[in-house]
């Protein structure tokens, strides 16, 4: 169990908000902080690593006191035990991949967690490989395999995915799941990504200005509650296009474009670029297996 | 070849060595601090520095000629306590072309520190290593490049100082005549032969040793970013 009840101030290009967090986390929740630039997500992670330190409040990590302005504690992010994938990964690029997860051993005997890390996350071919030579896919896959080496009690991943093409993102999304699954490690994931939120995690904190404005189930949150629809998918909306009286907007969703047909009231506020959730329920969907 | 020349010459590498030496120590712990703070006092010290590179060696020479000299307070001190003269020495050579090679070493590895990401230092942190686990083993193997071009520019320059070096070391033979005032004494005393000897050396050492540099440079680039 995880209580955070912090405040911090951002200075966004908008001027000084306050970053306000007064919440729990439970053991084995995949958590998203979902929110635009600037909305203090980051700034939570790196508080939680210890990497940045809040203005007042207190974190205590299973009745652990991590932070504590009031007694001045402020454990170091090296006695807080957590693993950080950074959105660079932070590979170091004077090891081989090897290196890079024996450096992270307190224990430089215990080298069979090096092997066996390896083999989870399907790596041992690059083990001898400098970083420089991975692709970003790889870089991913060993920046997490790193984080595991010290058996952290919270994985914290900072826009993991965002650099990686759509194909390689779903399949590291898997992946990460996996993970999770396998050693059931609290993870708070960092994400502008609705589908990637779908796909991985069980609860999310909506940010806005530094306030966490809902917490709830992915489904719960991004839908709109009003619609009892059968069928949902998330999409992006690529173009609108009108068309006699109708609107013809592109959506991408799974990475497939498709066609949908609006009216004026439905295109009134959306922009190119929106998230959109795409609902049916007139319609049976067709289950075919491939 | 005569054995003041080889004396000289000696002298002269003999103190750039030991001034690069004991300068990676000082410019390593300087050039990161200077790179992670955002201290007020940054730019005074940056500027305090940077100094060297502006003013006449002269200038320096003159001020440290003052300090150490033993008729003063800071000079008869050392003098009394240490039994250390720093005026016309070699001790005095070495600080003093320490404090004038000061930039050569410190800027190069302050940008590497700075040009490394935050995440590095963070990551390592993260992963439970000490600053001084995160320095050693992440951090300065990172920057090589930078260390090396920041030894051998300083090792370089420390051997072609005239000013400082005439200022506070004098001409005296096997203690404070490097190769660049005895070309200069050469001169005076219309010896031009020697004089070419002592200043082809130095011109043939000195493309040598940048030579060295630019192609090692290169070559770690290369292995480093395939």
């Amino acid at each position: 169990m995880i209580h955070i009840n912090i405040t911090k101030p951002l200075h966004t290009a908008d001027g000084t908000i306050d970053l306000r967090v007064n919440k729990e986390i439970h053991k084995g929740d995949f958590l998203t902080l979902f929110g635009k630039s600037g909305s203090g997500k980051t700034t939570l992670l790196r508080i939680i690593a210890g990497l940045e330190t809040p203005k007042s409040g207190t974190i205590t990590v299973d009745g652990e006191v991590w932070f504590d302005s009031e007694k001045k504690i402020n454990l170091s992010p090296q006695k807080r035990n957590v693993g950080f994938v950074f959105q660079d990964y932070a590979l170091f690029a004077n090891m081989s991949v090897r290196q890079n997860l024996e450096f992270a051993l307190a224990d430089k005997s215990k080298s069979k967690k090096v092997d066996e890390i390896l083999e989870i996350m399907e790596i041992q071919n690059l083990s001898n490989m400098k970083p420089q030579e991975l692709s970003g896919g790889q870089k991913q896959r060993v920046a997490v395999a790193r984080t595991l080496m010290t058996n952290p009690k919270m994985l914290l991943l900072d826009e993991p995915l965002s650099a990686l093409d759509s194909a390689m993102r779903l399949k590291l999304q898997d992946e990460l799941h996996a993970i999770h699954k396998r050693f059931g490690i609290t993870s708070i994931l960092v994400t502008h990504d609705i589908s990637e939120v779908f796909r991985l995690c069980n609860r999310v904190f909506k940010i806005s200005l530094g306030e966490i404005t809902e917490d709830s189930t992915p489904s719960k949150v991004f839908s709109n509650q009003n619609i009892s629809g059968k069928f949902k998918i998330v999409g992006e909306v690529l173009s609108i296009k009108k068309s006699d009286i109708l609107y013809i907007v592109e959506v991408l969703a799974n990475n497939e474009i498709v066609k949908v047909t609006g009216v004026q009231s439905d295109i009134k506020n959306l922009n190119i670029g929106d998230k959109i959730l795409l609902s049916s329920k007139a319609f049976n969907p067709i289950l075919t297996k491939i | 070849m005569d054995t003041e020349f080889l004396q000289t010459m000696l002298l002269t590498f003999k103190l750039a060595s030991i001034t690069t030496v004991l300068l990676l120590f000082i410019g390593i712990p300087l050039g990161y601090f200077l790179s992670q703070t955002s201290s007020r006092f940054k730019p005074i010290i940056e500027a305090i520095v940077s100094m060297p590179l502006v003013l006449p060696p002269s200038v320096l020479g003159f001020y440290l000629l003052l300090a150490f000299s033993p008729k003063n307070g800071f000079g008869a001190w050392l003098d009394t306590n240490f039994d250390l003269r720093l005026v016309f020495s070699f001790e005095g050579l070495v600080l003093a072309s320490i404090l004038f090679s000061l930039p050569f070493m410190v800027h190069p590895i302050q940008s590497g520190f700075s040009t490394l990401g935050k995440s590095l230092k963070e990551a390592s942190f993260v992963l439970g290593k000490s600053r001084l686990q995160t320095l050693w083993f992440v951090l300065l193997p990172n920057i090589r490049p930078s260390l090396l071009t920041a030894s051998v520019i300083t090792f370089a320059h420390t051997v072609g100082e005239f000013g400082v070096v005439l200022m506070i070391g004098g001409n005296i033979a096997g203690e404070t005549k490097v190769a660049s005032i005895a070309i200069y004494d050469e001169v005076e005393s219309l010896n031009y032969s020697l004089a070419n000897q002592y200043a082809f050396t130095l011109f043939v050492i000195s493309f040598a040793i940048l030579l060295f540099v630019y192609a090692v440079n290169k070559s770690m680039m290369r292995s480093e970013f395939r």
